[in-house]
């Protein structure tokens, strides 16, 4: 019964965030308007900033934005502006994020996304997969499942080293206190979402010693919500790509490690119409960074107004509930899930013909 | 240049199948591991069908039950010597012994042969149908290193390292054996999956040899995708990927090449292949399905298609093609298809299917 209740791809209600008070939620806030970090990022972020901004702007949302610009298409390693935006976020609390574009190079920054991720230590990446009630073609129906993903550790560590030239060691970092607090981040989902299982998801038959400790200390924690009617599952990461691409149905909440994350939020994103679909948010015990789930910097579509705002909306809506402005949030994400359902406004990457701006437009018009 | 002068003549003979045994009559002698499970089964629908065909191979039937020798997972020296001899090997799905001290079996024998190439292709199956159509994809996994080293220590109590180990040796025999497949197949490209944004030494390392291994190779074309947009697209649209053979580490291509099974239907259709320097292995990746074994209820496909793929590997193209042709026949014609799709046939009346389709 509980799932009935549930408002659409909730992050859900406010109170299954790690800080429940919204007072707290949002660092800054005068005369009832909220102050909220932006940083549109690299590709198609600037797009789907304005959209969200326009949209915001329409629907009267207090919200003042403190926006940075950042780009890593930059040679450079200064990070000063990177500094900046970090410091508005330790001051506001919330933040709306882009994807930054991480060069491939060996000489190039490392990836700003996860050193924002990994100073901000918001270590819970949550990403919800499901059918929009769009009519684009998807692979699969009855595609409902979040994926909790730990955003501080594991193969994202960044250690890596050559002892001699032509062998190189790179460091996967397990441990048992990140486990366990991403493990009952997860539960703890389940629980104030009316989710009924958590998969934990692993290769604990060939990496025994790290990811058996994911496994243990995950499945420990589950023992804990037993009682509260959760159940615990676990799946080998290569079979769960199987079972996502041939019976998504059976998955409900996915608690997992860094790089088998990324590997399933991307499976799921192509089972339901692709990265413009996806919301996310990265949560920690201080802050919020709300970004869309998918990750993708977008930059073949780039500038030619195609991009799909509505992970980044999406993302916005849940960053609306974390702070408090359940109403804002219920009356934008209507008038979004109106536009998709009528279906005669909608971007490229869904089947549409029409422009970013059009898709934002259409939004307003049904605020 | 003493290391490059010594690898590279192994990378000609990479795809090059020209030793093994054989018997007086000159027919290849080929070592049969059946397996556990449903395994004995299917390889003997694989003999029969074989046989039916007139396929000059005669098969050495070795048991690689493992054992621990001096603390270390071990398979029987006559398996051993089998293989080594006949430089080439069918298998079926092997239960890995649950107890301490013991590595997978698959593991094992990757070790034991050096099969530092796993080759996965996941083609749409006529007549089974699944929510993506005209799948027909080649997926080169690095099989001996990456994150499956084995390497893993606990530093102090609850914080562990798991080493991902990445070396230019094996990058390169990878990549060159996935540039010679992509040649031998006649795709156009070479994909190369990495995560070199994150990884940028160890991922580095794949995606530097692969750009200097692709000079060697003018005519195919070399491309580099991150591995989040390769999940994304393929499952997307998995057409994209029917003119390239993807190449990437382990991890990547063990998940990837599963995801690619679920998009055509399961392991029980899929083959594969594991190329080394002293011997190569075919086998099924499914598993060994206790619940059916011993019922004649099991689907033979996966060994049947993986011992096509053997059979191209030793050359004899011939029947290879006339076998595969009968085994998709057979499936299209939906008569006698087994119960996992969907059909009441037993294993035997899809075996004397392919047979009478041969």
């Amino acid at each position: 019964m509980l799932r009935l209740k549930r408002a659409f791809g909730s992050i859900a209600t406010k109170s299954s965030l790690v800080q429940s008070d919204p007072l707290t939620a949002s660092g800054t806030v005068y005369g009832g308007k909220h102050t909220v970090t932006l940083i549109p990022g690299d590709g198609v972020g600037l797009e789907m900033a304005i959209a969200v901004k326009t949209i915001f702007r329409a629907a009267d949302v207090p919200i003042e934005w403190e926006q940075f610009d950042l780009t890593g298409y930059t040679e450079s390693k200064d990070d000063t502006l990177l500094r900046q935006a970090m410091d508005s976020i330790r001051k506001n609390k919330v933040a709306l994020k882009g994807l930054l574009y991480t060069p491939i190079n060996r000489l190039g920054h490392v990836s700003w996304n996860g050193m924002v991720r990994k100073e901000l230590d918001v270590y819970a990446s949550t990403t919800l997969i499901k059918n929009l009630p769009g009519k684009w073609p998807v692979r699969h129906n009855n595609v409902d499942f979040a994926i909790i993903r730990e955003n501080t550790e594991g193969e994202y560590s960044g250690k890596e080293h050559s002892p001699v030239p032509g062998v190189v060691e790179s460091l996967k970092v397990s441990t048992q206190q990140k486990t366990e607090r991403i493990a009952k981040y997860a539960f703890d989902f389940a629980l104030k979402n009316g989710r009924k299982k958590v998969t934990i998801i692993h290769k604990a038959n060939i990496m025994k010693l790290g990811d058996g400790l994911f496994l243990r200390t995950c499945r420990e924690v589950g023992k804990r919500y037993e009682s509260f009617g959760i159940k615990t599952d676990d799946m080998i990461v290569d079979n769960a790509s199987m079972q996502l691409v041939s019976k998504p149905s059976q998955f409900d909440v996915i608690v997992c490690g860094n790089l088998y994350g990324n590997i399933l939020s991307n499976v799921g994103a192509a089972l339901v119409g692709g990265p413009g679909l996806i919301p996310g948010a990265n949560i920690g015990r201080d802050f919020a960074v709300f970004e869309p789930g998918c990750r993708h910097v977008g930059k073949d579509i780039m500038g030619t107004n195609k991009a799909n705002p509505t992970s980044m909306l999406l993302s916005s809506i849940h960053l609306l509930r974390h702070i408090g402005l359940n109403d804002h949030a219920n009356r934008i994400s209507d008038a979004l899930l109106q536009v998709i359902k009528e279906g005669t406004v909608l971007t490229p990457d869904v089947g549409g013909q029409h422009s970013t701006t059009d898709f934002t437009l259409a939004v307003i018009g049904k605020l | 240049m003493k290391f490059r002068a010594f690898l590279k003549p192994l990378s000609r003979s990479f795809t090059e199948f020209t030793d093994g045994a054989f018997t007086k009559d000159g027919k290849h002698i080929v070592t049969m591991i059946p397996g556990d499970g449903i395994g004995p089964e299917i390889s003997q629908s694989v003999k029969r069908i074989f046989a039916a065909n007139n396929v000059p191979i005669v098969w050495e039937d070795v048991d690689v039950t493992p054992f621990l020798r001096n603390g270390v997972t071990t398979i029987p020296d006559d398996a051993l010597h089998s293989v080594n001899r006949n430089k080439v090997a069918l298998k079926g799905p092997l239960a890995t012994p649950i107890g301490k001290g013991h590595v997978s079996m698959n593991l094992t024998l990757r070790r034991t042969f050096d099969l530092y190439a796993n080759v996965r292709p996941c083609k749409s199956i006529v007549g089974y149908k699944t929510p993506f159509e005209n799948v027909d994809t080649v997926l080169i996994r690095e099989n001996t290193e990456g994150e499956y080293s084995g390497i893993e220590h606990e530093v102090v109590p609850g914080v562990v390292q798991s080493i991902k180990l990445i070396t230019e040796e094996a990058c390169r025999r990878v990549n060159h054996y996935a540039f010679n497949y992509a040649r031998a197949i006649g795709r156009s490209s070479v994909t190369v999956v990495h995560k070199a944004n994150i990884q940028k030494m160890s991922d580095g390392l794949f995606l530097s040899v692969a750009e200097e291994v692709a000079k060697d190779y003018p005519d195919i074309k070399m491309e580099a995708l991150l591995l989040d947009g390769v999940c994304l697209q393929l499952v997307k649209d998995p057409t994209q990927y029917k003119d390239t053979v993807m190449v990437m580490p382990n991890l990547y291509g063990d998940i990837l090449s599963d995801l690619g099974a679920g998009l055509i239907g399961g392991l029980g259709l899929t083959p594969s292949g594991n190329i080394g320097l002293k011997a190569s292995i075919f086998e099924s990746v499914h598993g060994t399905a206790p619940d059916i074994a011993g019922k004649d209820l099991a689907n033979p496909t996966a060994l049947l298609l993986s011992s096509v793929m053997m059979l191209r590997h030793m050359k004899l193209n011939k029947h290879a093609d006339e076998i595969e042709k009968a085994v998709l026949k057979t499936i299209a014609d939906g008569h006698a298809r087994t119960g996992d799709l969907g059909g009441k046939a037993t294993n035997t009346q899809f075996t004397d299917a392919v047979i009478a389709n041969l």
